[in-house]
This record gives C-alpha cells, sequence and structure tokens, in this order.
C-alpha cells in the first residue's frame, strides 16, 4: 500500500459536520442532505461520490464516507487491476490441490490427504519508507494474519527486498531499518525466515520494495471461513486494543487552514507488538482447534471497516454493531477513526452465543483483549441482503448494505499505451557492449560482479533472522529456496522460493513476468521438489499513467499464460501500485513465489558442493543452452551501467523438463548438489556453490562457439549447475536425454581450494570469500570481525556422546 | 526420565526444546508458566524466546512467573535446570546464576553456526562432553552479550564455573567469550546458543547439541538422589 | 556542568509494547493502582562550555528522536538536581 493508494485523508472526521455537538448520524444525514462534504479530499472521484449517495438514498455520513473512502481505494477495492487479475482465474489450470484461491485472505493447498498448506506475498512498501522498522515489521505481522485466518499455524516468512543504490545515503537510513524490522517482529514471532531477495536499483530511490510472505499449515478441515453466518451469531473483536494507528489527518481535513495543530498530527505510524501477534497466533490455534469459530477475517489495512463489511457481504447477512465496546487504547476516538484504525495484531471472529464464554476463556489464558461487538443480523425475507448497522452511544452513525463497500467499488478499464521508449530500448542491446577477454580480465571480472551489491553476500543481512526456530528447517537462504519438513514422521514437506527482475521487466514486462515465474519454478524445482502454486506481488508505478497500466497488463497477461503453461496456478497476491516519484515509476517488478511439495525432505538437493566422497571430485553438468543473452544482465548493469536490449528468451516446457529431471535424480539420489542459474550467470553460481562449503571447482568450457565470457555471464534461462558423483553419471546423463534437456560436462569439484577455469584464471576461495563476504558490512556497518569458516563438510559430523544403554537407573532409549 | 519444559507467553523454541528432550531418550513434559506446579519432573529446561515480549529486560518479567518460584526452589534444591538463551537471561534475573545478558555488542540480532569450547564438564548438563571439546551449535539473539564485574568472572573462571566460550569469533561481545556458565552446585546451567537446535541432520549444522540432554539424562541416572529428589 | 537533558518519549497516540508489558507485569507484584505505563528515554548531553539549547534542540530533532513517532522535551540540568 502507498500514500497515494490511500485517499489523503483517509478518515473523515465527525467534527465536519457543522453545527452539531455528537457525531454525524444517518438522522442527521437524513435532514441535512444537501451538505458539502470532503469526499475529494478522502479521494473519490465526482461520480464514486453520486454512486454512494444513489446506493444511500442520501448522503453518507461522516463514518459512511470514511469507510466508503477506504474499501474503495485502489488498495481495498482492486479497481484498476481487477479487469487484469481476472485472468488469473480465467485461465487457471486444472488442479485439485486448491482449497481456496484468489478473493480468500490467502490460497489454500492441499499437500496430503490430511495436511494443507497456505502461502500469500504482500507489500508493505510505502510505510516502510516513511519508517523503516515499524513499516516493515506491520509488513510482516500482516501477511501472517492473512495465513492465520485461513486456519493455519504459520510457520515461515520470507522476504523480498529492494532498495536505492547501495551507496545512497537514503539506503543507509532505509535498510537496515528495514531488515532489523523483519528481523525485529519475525524472530519474536517465532518464525524462521528462510529465503528472498536483496536487490539494489536507483530506480527504487524513495520507493523501496518492502514485500513479506508468509505460510502456514492446517489440516484440511480446519479451514476456516470469512462468512459472518448464522443470524444471532456474536461479532468478538480479538487481540489489541484500538489506538489512532495509521489515522488522524482528521484534523487537517477539518480545518481550511494547515494550522500548528494540524501540522502535529499527522497520521501515525502503526507500531507493531509482535509478543501480542503470539499471543493472537496461539489463542486462534485454541479457538479453531476446539471449534469455536464460525467465521474469522484479520483485520489489516482498513481496519475494522474491512473487516465488518466483508465477513457480512461474503455471507450475505446483515450485522449490528456497537462501536462504543470496541475496547480503545485513547478514550477520546470518535466512532470514525474507531471504524479506521489500522491498529495491528487484532482479528474478527463470527462466534455462536453458546460458545462465547469459551472464547472469552481462552483469550483470557492468552491474555488477548476479546470483546463482543455486535451481532449478525438476517437477509431481508425477499433474500436481499442484510444491512450493516453501526451505532455509538446509541447514535446510529452508519447503516450500508455491506456488499456495496465490499463488492461493488468502481471498477476501471484504464487506458493503456505502450510507452514510446520501448522500442528504442530494446535497440540498445547489451551484447554489443565491451567485454573482457583476457584470463586476467576475466579474473577480475568474476571478483568484481561477486563483490557487487546485487551478487554479494547476504549473510550481514540473513544472520539477523531467526532461521532455525520451530526446528523444521531444512534449507534457508543462501539456498535456492527454502524447505521446511511438515510432517516430521513422513518427512512430507515443502520449497518456497520468490524472485523477481524489475531489469528484466522494464525491457519487456511480458517476458521480464515470465522470467520471474520461471526463475522461482527453477529454484524450487532444483531442490528437488515439485512446483504446485503460484502467489504474487505485483509492484508498478501508478495505474493512472497509460505507460504503467501497459507494463501491468503485460505482466498480467504473462503470469496468467505461464501458470496455465506450468500448471501452477495462482492462488493469490497482491497489487502494489503508485510506486513512484514524481513522474517517474520504478521498474515494473512483479515478484512470484512459487510453491513446491516434498514427499520426503531428506532427499531434497542442497546448492553446495559437498566435500567429495571420492577422488577426483564430483562431475559438473550444466543443464540447459546457454546463449549469447547480457541484455540486462547484471553484468551489462554493473560493468557498463547499462539497461537495454531484450531479456533473454523463456522456455516453460524446458524448465518443466529440467524440473522433471531435477525431482527424478533427487528421488533415485543422482545428485549431491544443485543451483539454479540467474543474476550473474554460470561465474555467480560457481562462487556460491564453491564458497558454501569450501569445496574447489576446476571448470572446463566446451568448443562450441560461447567464448569462456558469455558461459560465465550470460544468463540464459533454463539452467542450472548440478555435481553428479561419480558413478552416478551415466544414469543422471540419461535420465537428462530421457527429457531432452541438454547437458554440458563443466569440469569437477576439487579438493583445492580454489576456483580454477581453465586456461583462464585460478582464484583461491579465499581471495573470492573475502570479495564477496565484505561488501555490505562495509556499506551498512556492524561486526568488523570476519564471520566464522562455514562448516567444512557437508555431512553431519559425528555424535559427541553416546549413552550406554547399560546406564545405571535403568534403560534409556536410544536416540530416535 | 522427565524433563520439564517451561512456555512463558512468548516462548519459541519451547517445542525444539521438548523434541530435543525426545530424542535424547527422555520423555518431554510441558509446563505452563502461570501453573506452579512441576509435575514431578526430573530436570527443567527454560526454552529461547522472547517471554512476555521481552520489552523491559530479556527475563525481567518471566522471572515472576508461578512456575519460577517452584523452578527457583527446586534448583536451590538441586534440580537441573537448563536455560537456553531467554531461559539463561531468566536464570539471570531470577539471580539463579550470576551475571546480565545484554545487548550485542555490534547491536544487531546475529544467527549463526558457532564454534565453542566445552570447558566445564562436571555440571549436569555438560558430563558428557570432554573439557576441550569442541562443539557446534547455532547462536541467535539480540541480548546474549555476557557482562558481570571482574570479581564475578574471576570467580567463575577460579571455581570452573564457565562451561563453553566462543572460538573462532565471538558473535556478541560477550566478556571473556563467555557462551555459558554454571552455579556452584552445577545442577543449573546457562547457554546463549541454542543445543536444542543442534539435534538431527536434516534440521541441524551437527549433533552436537544433543549432549546436553543426553548429559541430564546421564547425571540423573547415575544419581538417583537428584532424580528422584525433587518432586 | 553544562548539561542538557533530553527525554524522548513516543507520541501519546502511538503504541508502547514496553511500558505495556510492565503495565501488564505490575499486579504480580501486587501492585494494582496503576492504569498506564509509558517508557521513554532519557539522553544526558554534556557541553564543554554554555548549555546550548538551540544545539541540543537540533541534536535531538535530527538524531536522538525520531519525528514519525516521538516527541521530546529538553531541559537544562541545573546544579542541584546535579548534587541530588
Amino acid at each position: 500500500m502507498t500514500t497515494q493508494e490511500k485517499p489523503s485523508g483517509f478518515a473523515a472526521t465527525d467534527v465536519l459536520v457543522s453545527g452539531s455537538d455528537g457525531p454525524d448520524t444517518v438522522e442527521q444525514a437524513q435532514k441535512t442532505s444537501d451538505e458539502l462534504q470532503p469526499y475529494a479530499e478522502l479521494g473519490l472521484k465526482d461520480d464514486e461520490y453520486a454512486k454512494i449517495r444513489e446506493i444511500l438514498g442520501r448522503r453518507p455520513t461522516a463514518s459512511e464516507l470514511a469507510m466508503y473512502s477506504i474499501m474503495w481505494s485502489e488498495h481495498c477495492s482492486y479497481k484498476s487491476s481487477k479487469v487484469h487479475l481476472k485472468q488469473f482465474s480465467e485461465k487457471a489450470p486444472q488442479n485439485t490441490r486448491m482449497l481456496a484461491g484468489i478473493g480468500e485472505n490467502a490460497g489454500v493447498v492441499q499437500i496430503s490427504e490430511k495436511l494443507a498448506v497456505t502461502f500469500k506475498v504482500e507489500s508493505h512498501n510505502h510505510p516502510s519508507y516513511v519508517e523503516p522498522y515499524q513499516g516493515a515489521a506491520t509488513g510482516v505481522g500482516g501477511i501472517v494474519r492473512d495465513i492465520l485466518a485461513m486456519g493455519a499455524r504459520p510457520i515461515a516468512v520470507m522476504d523480498p527486498l529492494r532498495f536505492g543504490a547501495h551507496d545512497h545515503p537514503d539506503t543507509a537510513r532505509v535498510l537496515p531499518g528495514v531488515v532489523a524490522g523483519i528481523g525485529g517482529y519475525g524472530n519474536c514471532l517465532g518464525l524462521p525466515n528462510i529465503g528472498g531477495e536483496i536487490v539494489f536499483d536507483p530506480c527504487y530511490q524513495g520507493n523501496p520494495l518492502v514485500n513479506a510472505l508468509s505460510i502456514g499449515v492446517l489440516p484440511v478441515e480446519r479451514l476456516q471461513k470469512k462468512e459472518a453466518t448464522g443470524t444471532g451469531n456474536i461479532v468478538v473483536l480479538l487481540g489489541a486494543r484500538t489506538g489512532r494507528d495509521g489515522i488522524g489527518g482528521v484534523s487537517v481535513l477539518a480545518s481550511a487552514t494547515f494550522d500548528e495543530e494540524a501540522e502535529q498530527r499527522r497520521p501515525s505510524v502503526q507500531v507493531g507488538d509482535p509478543f501480542m501477534e503470539k499471543l493472537l497466533i496461539e489463542s486462534c490455534l485454541e479457538l479453531y482447534d476446539a471449534g469455536l469459530v464460525s467465521g474469522i477475517q484479520d483485520l489489516g489495512g482498513a481496519g475494522l471497516t474491512c473487516a465488518l463489511t466483508e465477513t457480512a457481504a461474503a455471507a450475505g447477512t446483515g450485522m449490528r454493531v456497537w462501536l462504543e465496546r470496541v475496547p480503545l487504547r485513547e478514550a477520546s476516538m470518535s466512532p470514525t477513526e474507531i471504524l479506521a484504525s489500522e491498529s495491528q495484531e487484532r482479528m474478527l471472529l463470527i462466534v455462536t452465543p453458546e460458545n462465547l464464554d469459551a472464547v472469552l476463556q481462552v483469550a483470557e489464558k492468552w491474555g488477548v483483549w476479546a470483546t463482543a461487538i455486535g451481532e449478525v443480523t438476517a437477509a431481508s425475507t425477499d433474500g436481499t441482503p442484510g444491512r450493516l448497522v453501526i451505532t455509538w452511544n446509541d447514535h446510529v452513525v452508519v447503516d450500508v448494505p455491506p456488499g456495496s463497500l465490499a463488492d461493488d467499488g468502481p471498477v476501471y478499464q484504464r487506458p493503456i499505451r505502450e510507452p514510446n521508449d520501448v522500442m528504442l530500448l530494446q535497440a540498445d542491446r547489451a551484447e554489443t557492449l565491451p567485454r573482457p577477454s583476457t584470463g586476467d580480465a576475466l579474473r577480475e571480472t568474476v571478483l568484481r560482479m561477486a563483490a557487487s551489491p546485487n551478487l554479494c553476500d547476504k549473510t550481514w543481512v540473513t544472520e539477523q533472522y531467526d532461521r532455525y526456530v520451530l526446528g523444521n528447517t531444512i534449507l534457508a537462504q543462501p539456498e535456492d529456496s527454502g524447505v521446511l519438513r511438515i510432517d516430521e514422521e513422513t518427512g512430507l514437506g515443502v520449497a518456497l522460493s520468490v524472485d523477481g527482475n524489475g531489469r528484466f521487466a522494464r525491457l519487456d514486462p511480458y517476458e521480464g513476468a515470465k522470467l520471474a515465474l520461471a526463475e522461482a519454478y527453477r529454484n524450487v524445482a532444483v531442490t528437488g521438489a515439485e512446483p504446485v502454486a503460484v502467489t504474487d506481488c505485483l509492484n508498478f508505478g501508478s495505474p493512472e499513467d497509460p505507460h504503467v497500466m501497459w507494463q501491468f497488463a503485460e505482466a498480467c497477461r504473462a503470469l496468467a499464460d505461464g501458470c496455465l503453461e506450468l500448471g501452477t496456478p495462482v492462488t493469490g497476491g497482491n497489487v502494489s501500485f503508485y510506486n513512484q516519484t514524481g513522474a517517474a515509476a520504478i521498474h515494473p517488478t512483479p515478484v512470484v513465489g512459487v510453491l513446491g511439495v516434498f514427499d520426503d525432505v531428506a532427499r531434497r538437493v542442497p546448492m553446495g558442493f559437498p566435500r567429495p566422497a571420492k577422488a577426483g571430485g564430483d562431475l559438473l553438468f550444466l543443464l540447459g543452452e546457454t546463449r549469447v543473452e547480457l541484455s540486462g544482465s547484471e553484468w551489462a548493469w554493473v560493468t557498463h551501467g547499462h539497461l537495454g536490449g531484450r531479456p533473454p528468451k523463456v522456455d516453460l516446457a524446458a524448465e518443466q523438463a529440467l524440473g522433471k529431471v531435477m525431482a527424478q535424480a533427487s528421488k533415485s539420489g543422482l545428485v549431491s548438489a544443485a543451483h539454479d542459474l540467474s543474476d550473474g550467470g554460470l561465474a555467480q553460481v560457481l562462487v556460491e556453490s564453491t564458497l558454501r562449503h569450501g569445496v574447489g571447482a576446476k571448470v572446463t568450457f566446451p568448443e562450441d562457439g560461447n567464448s569462456p565470457f558469455v558461459h560465465l555471464f550470460s544468463e540464459s534461462a533454463g539452467r542450472a549447475l548440478v555435481a553428479v558423483p561419480r558413478g552416478h553419471d551415466k544414469a543422471f546423463l540419461a535420465l537428462a536425454a530421457e527429457h531432452g534437456v541438454p547437458v554440458t560436462p563443466l569440469g569437477v569439484t576439487s579438493e583445492e581450494a580454489a576456483l580454477e577455469v581453465e586456461g583462464q584464471f585460478t582464484i583461491p576461495l579465499e581471495e573470492l570469500r573475502t570479495a564477496w563476504s565484505s561488501t555490505l558490512r562495509d556499506l551498512f556497518g556492524g561486526p568488523a570481525e570476519q564471520p566464522p569458516a562455514p562448516v567444512t563438510s557437508g555431512e553431519v559430523r559425528s555424535v559427541t556422546l553416546e549413552l550406554s544403554p547399560q546406564a545405571p537407573g535403568g534403560p534409556i532409549e536410544p536416540p530416535a | 526420565m522427565r524433563i520439564g519444559v517451561v512456555t512463558f507467553p512468548g516462548s519459541l523454541d519451547d517445542g525444539d526444546a521438548a523434541r530435543a528432550a525426545r530424542i535424547a531418550g527422555a520423555e518431554a513434559v510441558r509446563l505452563w508458566h502461570g501453573d506452579p506446579d512441576l509435575h514431578g519432573v526430573d530436570a527443567v529446561v527454560l526454552p529461547g524466546g522472547f517471554s512476555y515480549g521481552d520489552y523491559l529486560r530479556c527475563g525481567a518479567i518471566a522471572r515472576f512467573a508461578p512456575v519460577m518460584e517452584s523452578i527457583i526452589d527446586a534448583a536451590r534444591g538441586g534440580l537441573p535446570v537448563l536455560g537456553i538463551c531467554n531461559g539463561f537471561q531468566v536464570l539471570c534475573e531470577a539471580h539463579l546464576l550470576p551475571g546480565a545478558l545484554t545487548r550485542n555488542q555490534h547491536l544487531h540480532f546475529r544467527n549463526r553456526d558457532q564454534w565453542l569450547k566445552v570447558e566445564a564438564t562436571n555440571t549436569a548438563w555438560t558430563n558428557g562432553f570432554t573439557p576441550g571439546q569442541e562443539i557446534l551449535i547455532p547462536v541467535k539473539n539480540g541480548e546474549g552479550c555476557f557482562v558481570a564485574d571482574t570479581k564475578t568472572l574471576d570467580a567463575l573462571e577460579a571455581e570452573g564455573r564457565v562451561i563453553a566460550r566462543y572460538i573462532n569469533g565471538n558473535p556478541n561481545g560477550s566478556q571473556r567469550d563467555i557462551a555459558g556458565i554454571t552455579n556452584e552446585a552445577g545442577n543449573v546451567v546457562g547457554i546463549m546458543p541454542h543445543p536444542e537446535h543442534a539435534v538431527e541432520a536434516l534440521t541441524g549444522p551437527s549433533l552436537d547439541g544433543l549432549g546436553f540432554f543426553t548429559s541430564v539424562l546421564r547425571s540423573l541416572a547415575t544419581d538417583g538422589q537428584l532424580a528422584g529428589g525433587q518432586q | 556542568m553544562a548539561r542538557v537533558v533530553v527525554d524522548v518519549m513516543l507520541k501519546p497516540e502511538i503504541l508502547d509494547p514496553q511500558g505495556q508489558a510492565v503495565a501488564n507485569a505490575l499486579p504480580r507484584l501486587g501492585v494494582t493502582d496503576v492504569s498506564s505505563v509509558r517508557i521513554g528515554r532519557r539522553i544526558e548531553i554534556d557541553f564543554t562550555g554554555e548549555p546550548d539549547l538551540d544545539r541540543a534542540r537540533e541534536i535531538a530533532d535530527k538524531l536522538l528522536a525520531n519525528p514519525v513517532i516521538e516527541d521530546f522535551e529538553i531541559r537544562v540540568e541545573s546544579a542541584a538536581a546535579e548534587v541530588a
């Protein structure tokens, strides 16, 4: 969500109504239907305001006006994106795993007879720019509540992040705060952070992208619904008390001039309380398991307004709410403020009257507030949906059809125009740029690229995140995917990756979006998992700019086409518009998350070369085809500051074939390591796979017409580097041939701690590690010492202590 | 053997500690912060996390939980108690262990695989290690910097009450690289790194953490009065 | 000594989880007559010469407080207070 997505004032004020002491009521609205209302300041257009009056048959009250402005905002109504997003449903591949999809709080995918997972990625871009720590923290909190609302226990988070230029002073303000906020919230919540991205590009200066993904697991029968069904059922607000978070533009609106007081009351920042969220999670899960919840919805950006209207609209029922019952942090809050507050760590429950006491007891056990604030009312006897009636101290401040807020918002077919510069941009190809050709120049380039901000070691960031908590993290950053064990008995698990490439999407939003999908799919596939479903966070500039809208339309079309071809449905996600400063929009940045499933995580394939079991090392093979594709590449950007040409070709059938090879290779135990090729090409993969466990490699390029430079730095899609233990090579080559995946032998892993490219250069791993791992620490400070050397081997070391079964005091079960 | 694992509101690694106890061969018993009953357990683990949000000082509020009153009494009577990370902080706040854990010197939360050198092996929780043994255990904390006055530090050293030190780099600025300490009797141990995260080949960097849990089982098995005396 | 004291507090409308946690813990110590606790930071700035309130205000505004969520107050600490 961004500022512009929110109407400038966000909430109207009850004080707006002239000559009245109490709040603006429905009765007053009927009497003073001609009164001027500040709808434009709240971001509503003339025709939108006229439509509200038509729906209500009078002017809206101040509270109603605020509610419409919130629910009909871009953020809540998807009014600009809806017409494009519907392709995700129209082109959705047949998939029997989907239990819930777009429109729910998060998509739910069945992974075994008994278990399902739910996952979703969302943006919290603008709040993270204003106040990096709290913005990023509450971004994590928000997505976790989406997962919780589906009936799932949240089990991990991931964070795709984009910042401005690495050396810009504002990046030094934003990045440490964002990272600390994600860590501060997620660590305190007890959720492992298992992956993400950190990308620097000047286009994100002033518009950092802070996306957050969460995943949860639930028994299939615990799936929750948001419908407020059952006349007479009780509406319960659970969690934190309500404060003036995210509102406060009130007095600014109230006065024509910006006086001093108005200046002091800027919209206030939301502050997260992860401890409260942890208690909220535990209490909700206890309520689900006891079968005490009939319906549930998290309170997100649009607070009570959204939760009340969506739960009622989904069921077609009405609702009666007594607003003065809402527990407040500040007693002086007006009804409009209560309705618009974005206070964190709250959920709305629908419970039957018989269960109310039990619900309140569970809340008390966990020390969270639980308050009955209303009840579900019947739809009309003629079948028209019920009404949402809200009173505040006996004043009727809201009386609306909930569906008019939740479902009947405006929908726009925004003008679309291909930008004039796309053809010029695409003609300016990086393939024509001067390239290094000597061994020394290549060596220097490998070291310089490894140290560049987008390719360097991200430990400075990721070590601020807990990746161990819950004890089910099988792989985490810097691996290609995060892998989690779901079932300790069977080894059932999932793999997750999130990827995006704004530069590729800038050059060609259709191909760029498909490349993001292909990369996330490949990252999951190389671990051996079967990719099954997709979530996306679409970060773009202003939808009112036809050029941006063209980028958006192209990206949506690409993702819908790509997901259909791959058989992986989009299960949900989020759109973030208005990521721009003045007329300059960010690169279109569709971020795609792909979920994969493992029957047994024990067969996951990691990315680091293990210490070879046999003399002569493991054999290295490159899967896929390397073409001269340098446009939009990391090399072109780092070396020449160049962005032009066409992005690499994407072939989803080839990605699928690669995935099948990797899944089978993993099942048959044919590979000891595998790493997807993307930003920085093969060179980057060699850097990461050798440094992971300090195991060297000797690489020999084939005489296939490609120069060593192209082999090292091309970013052709559909490729992975695999290490195959000697003795498995015949079976592996046969498997690749069976699926028609091209294989190039590239050499061997080596006992020698060096990366050697035959005939070109040798770099000792220590030199490589120094170059790769110093960058972020030099930029953002922190611990001066070198990180400790990694565990030197991939295999597990022996158990330090065996307890004698004959120990006095009786037998003790041997370790399981 | 029954090892109790306490859950405070905000405990996060309680499930992991219980799993580690099970893998070591014990029965894990969950203890609730509001319930003073220790349910006859033979040993107690105070797990990692952010008890009560840790908003004031880490462990400061947890120390007053009803279950802690019982644990403090039982620990003084010899019950083996292991405080991991936040649990270590709680033990210091409860004055079962000396010193305090303060914000990491570099001010960042830090999670990494950490080498330790085991020193005191005459405690309930480390008797299965050999002195000088090097082990690899994940560390993850924002306030793990152990501090105490010089007199206390000298006494800890002199009495052989440092159970492990950080080697190959100090992750948080702890004085004298101290990673864990024990009380005079050797039944109460606090350690900043997380042994419960190094008990399975699939999820941990080593299996070294198991040694803490098998140690306490051995000490309970060999020392009947310890095992039976605390109910 | 030329000491200026800066008190930084969260703005009244901003959630203070730290203060809330302390308030919730007090009943366990038998304190039941406290309705709210809010926690801030006290910063002492010693000038080499005369205490410079304007300079201190600038330091507080630019560095010590986060104006997005925090207010601050500054004052010169009197010698008497110092002794006490």
